[in-house]
């Protein structure tokens, strides 16, 4: 069995306590992860001065050209993974790995792999989104010159911590460039998904940066909170429950939760429905319908029921396939009971008396929402229509999903609650300047783009450089 | 290395033979507290004429955990006892009313007998202690203490309440449990900085991480530590001895107020940091049990539920299934008698005991 260790700034540790995560389909174990106890966690972090010391001495240029090579070495080298044992990882195998662990079919993965090679890759574009265009030397010596104004930037930590989930292995592209901004990371991957933030950092440091920048815990509930509350700014993953305490540090914690992001047909578009159908299927099911930023509503001014029962029709196409299969994008729950679950979840709130709800996809596939195929257990594809106060109309779920919503467009974009993504497909300037005056709206798209659509040098889910470093008033005797 | 038969039968002989000594106690009128001679009157047969042996305590049945819990207290009192001075300390509160335990000499008992297993280079007669665990209505502020004073020494304390940090948790109050904790490894840096003495230091595994950040155990001054209250994993086993010790020598211990103390042998490379405890029989036995069938228990090495039963004069608690579970371990040339591995809360209870940071 694959034995995945704990790296104490860069430095390989097996722990007594191994945790077994099992390949979704034989349920056989698969690979073992050294856990880490809250106590050693807590005592390494007493030394992330030293290990931001490390990365100090590096100009960021440097650092640049490091995240280039980084880019290469984790999409096209074969890396360590165990090097008490000599376990290594080439890419394919690195595919196959967290399709095991996950269930995401090898095409899901190697998209999610070119997402974090490009983030690495096209670090320069990415920052300069991040920064406005900012000169980055300006890091090297802490203040600097641009357009003939003094800047200075100081650091609000000595290290970012990240409580990892497993669900997508895109997410890791949030952080992956946080070395070139000079902060060390402190990593606790999802226990399914421990795979890529191991790549990465070997990657990096393949590329030439010091190991002993890098710390990564396997770790319980209690060895997340730990990484959070010891480092001085962190980003959290998880549903609403687990991340509500770090929401109410206000900023310290960056959380990234459910995107509850939507798609919406302005009424001046309103009748040329049909022609959206295919960004809205795309908006859903690209990931296999796993990340934050697939759509989960549609909200409309007309034609809901019509839109509803094409989307569902278009979705059909969607089924099960083999992990290997390069047309698979349903991934298989690695716990079978999940799938189980969550359709329970969904049949018991459309139940409920909370006005009305209709499942059209339920009609139209003529099967089961669960499907057991290829020794996996999936959800396909569903579209619900219903009211706008029903619990169904906001609800996140990891597989494709959403709920049709017919609402007046005066009540837009209000209606819509907290979304990450919402692309508002509209001509109309005064309904798009809504969109661009609503707090609620994280990322906006104009036009029929899919909600998953990643613009390299726009910011997404929070800003790292600003999460990470604080501008001061600076000023020099000529 | 395997314990040669006729050991086994010497300890199972003293065994059998402490029972019906403490059938006779428990169970005649003279000597036994009420709640057991009741107990016998309503259960219509004579311990003390049909109990020859350890196993025949099983006719007892489980022994029920809401016995202990409420009063009237002095229905645990062997008669034979009324007139002593009596302690009664409660266990640790994770879970509603805690149970209760009268006390006269039992922990005075348990904890010189425990003496003996310390090591004398690391754990010096004549040399003080700290104690930075769980005080107030728990048997380990006194017990501590004797312990110290047994060996010569004299016991500097720290309070601690762990039912307030547990109360800090359930209300999510982390922040405000740091400070709690602060607070406690503040007191414990300022007795270890003024008196030079203390060498030995007993204190729960979160509370030596906690003050391990802050000093140096070899600079302060300390060779041996006790550590015990909660539950420890093997992972942490290691890591105190290999990065917190520096040299002083690390027991770890499983104690409750119903059982007493229980010592780990030898550490051996072939157990992978596991926790062993053997139990101080014949005052006490603990066994591993089939958790569907608590009367079975389990081949060595198989994992089951914690079994306990207390063979005191000041107390006799037979059959109590313990929250706990752990592997079987076998007899060993200390120890000649079943012991545990790796204690852990019992798996299969859904509410989630909180046991916080002390």
């Amino acid at each position: 069995m694959l034995h995945l260790p704990i790296l104490r700034w860069g430095v390989p540790y097996r722990s007594v306590n191994q945790v077994v995560t099992p390949h979704f389909r034989t349920r056989q174990p698969f690979v073992s992860m050294s856990q880490a106890n809250v106590g050693l966690i807590r005592r390494d972090l007493l030394k992330q001065v030293e290990a931001r010391e490390l990365l100090l001495k590096i100009p960021v240029a440097e650092l640049v050209k490091m995240a280039g090579r980084a880019a290469g070495h984790f999409l096209n080298d074969t890396l360590p993974l165990d090097p008490e044992s000599g376990t290594t990882q080439t890419p394919q195998q690195y595919i196959e790995q967290v399709s095991a662990t996950t269930g995401m079919p090898f095409s899901n993965v190697r998209r999610n792999m070119n997402k974090v090679h490009g983030v690495l890759d096209r670090v320069e574009e990415v920052l300069a989104g991040l920064t406005r265009g900012l000169d980055l030397s300006v890091l090297d010596a802490g203040y600097g010159t641009v357009n003939g104004q003094m800047l200075s930037f100081f650091p609000r930590t000595d290290a970012l911590g990240v409580v990892l989930p497993s669900n997508s292995p895109g997410v890791h592209s949030l952080w992956a460039p946080t070395p070139v901004l000079k902060m060390p990371l402190v990593l606790k991957p999802g226990s399914a998904e421990p795979w890529t933030p191991l790549r990465i950092i070997n990657a990096w440091v393949k590329a030439g940066l010091p190991a002993g920048v890098f710390a990564y815990y396997p770790a319980d509930h209690a060895g997340g909170n730990e990484i959070l509350r010891s480092t001085g700014r962190g980003m959290v993953f998880g549903d609403v429950g687990s991340t509500k305490r770090w929401k109410a540090e206000g900023g310290r914690v960056e959380v990234h939760g459910p995107g509850y992001s939507k798609v919406v047909i302005g009424p001046d578009l309103a009748d040329q429905w049909e022609q959206y159908i295919d960004v809205i299927a795309e908006s859903m099911s690209n990931n296999g319908g796993r990340s934050c930023v697939n759509a989960s509503g549609v909200w409309v001014t007309k034609h809901a029921d019509k839109i509803a029962e094409a989307l569902a029709k278009k979705l059909t196409s969607i089924t099960p396939r083999a992990a290997d299969d390069p047309d698979a994008v349903l991934a298989p729950f690695a716990d079978p009971e999940t799938a189980r679950r969550i359709s329970a979840t969904i049949d018991g709130d459309m139940k409920g008396e909370s006005g009305e709800a209709r499942d059209v996809s339920a009609a139209v596939r003529g099967s089961a929402r669960v499907a057991s195929a290829h020794g996996g257990n999936y959800l396909l594809p569903t579209v619900i229509r219903c009211d706008a106060n029903h619990p169904l109309a906001n609800r996140e779920f990891l597989f494709p999903f959403a709920s049709v919503v017919e609402v007046p467009a005066s009540a837009l974009p209000d209606c819509l609650g907290s979304s990450l993504v919402v692309t508002c497909i509209s001509s109309d300037p005064a309904f798009r300047a809504r969109f661009v005056a609503s707090p609620h709206v994280d990322r906006l798209n104009f036009g029929p783009l899919s909600t998953t659509q990643i613009g390299w040098d726009q910011p997404h889910e929070g800003n790292l450089f600003e999460h990470l470093y604080a501008r001061r008033a600076i000023q020099r005797l000529a | 290395m395997p314990v040669a038969v006729p050991e086994l039968d010497k300890a199972r002989t003293t065994l059998d033979a402490w029972v019906r000594e403490l059938m006779q106690w428990h169970f005649s009128p003279e000597t036994g507290c009420p709640f057991w001679l009741q107990w016998a009157e309503k259960a219509g047969w004579d311990p003390r004429k049909e109990i020859h042996s350890y196993n025949d305590l099983d006719r007892f049945g489980e022994f029920q955990d809401e016995w202990l819990r409420g009063g009237p207290v002095r229905r645990w009192v062997p008669r034979a006892f009324k007139d002593q001075p009596i302690y009664t300390f409660e266990t640790g509160g994770s879970t509603g009313v805690p149970k209760s335990r009268i006390n006269i000499n039992d922990f005075r008992t348990d904890y010189e007998l425990y003496s003996k297993t310390l090591p004398d280079d690391k754990f010096p007669r004549g040399s003080d202690w700290l104690m930075v665990g769980p005080s107030g209505p728990r048997r380990l502020r006194l017990a501590i203490e004797h312990l110290a004073q047994y060996r010569g020494g004299i016991c500097f304390m720290v309070d601690l309440d762990p039912r307030w940090v547990i109360k800090l948790i359930k209300m999510g109050e982390m922040e405000m449990m740091e400070l709690y904790k602060r607070h406690v490894i503040d007191q414990a840096l300022t007795l270890l900085k003024a008196h030079d003495n203390i060498k030995c230091l007993f204190t729960t595994p979160k509370l030596l991480e906690a003050l391990c950040e802050k000093i140096s155990l070899k600079k302060a001054g300390i060779t041996g530590v006790f550590c015990g209250g909660t539950e420890m994993t093997p992972q942490f086993h290691r890591f105190a001895v290999e990065e917190l010790m520096e040299g002083a020598e690390f027991r770890p211990t499983y104690g409750n107020t119903l059982m007493g103390l229980a010592a780990s042998p030898k550490r051996r490379p072939e157990d992978d940091w596991a926790i062993i405890y053997y139990p101080p029989a014949p005052r006490a036995m603990i066994e591993v049990v089939d958790p569907d069938n608590p009367t079975k228990i389990v081949e060595y090495g198989k994992t089951g539920r914690a079994r306990l039963t207390t063979l005191t004069k000041e107390f006799f608690m037979p059959r109590f299934l313990e929250r706990d579970e752990c592997e079987r371990e076998a007899p060993c040339e200390e120890f000649p008698w079943d012991g545990v591995r790796n204690v852990r809360p019992f798996s299969r209870f859904q509410k989630t005991v909180v046991e916080g940071v002390y």
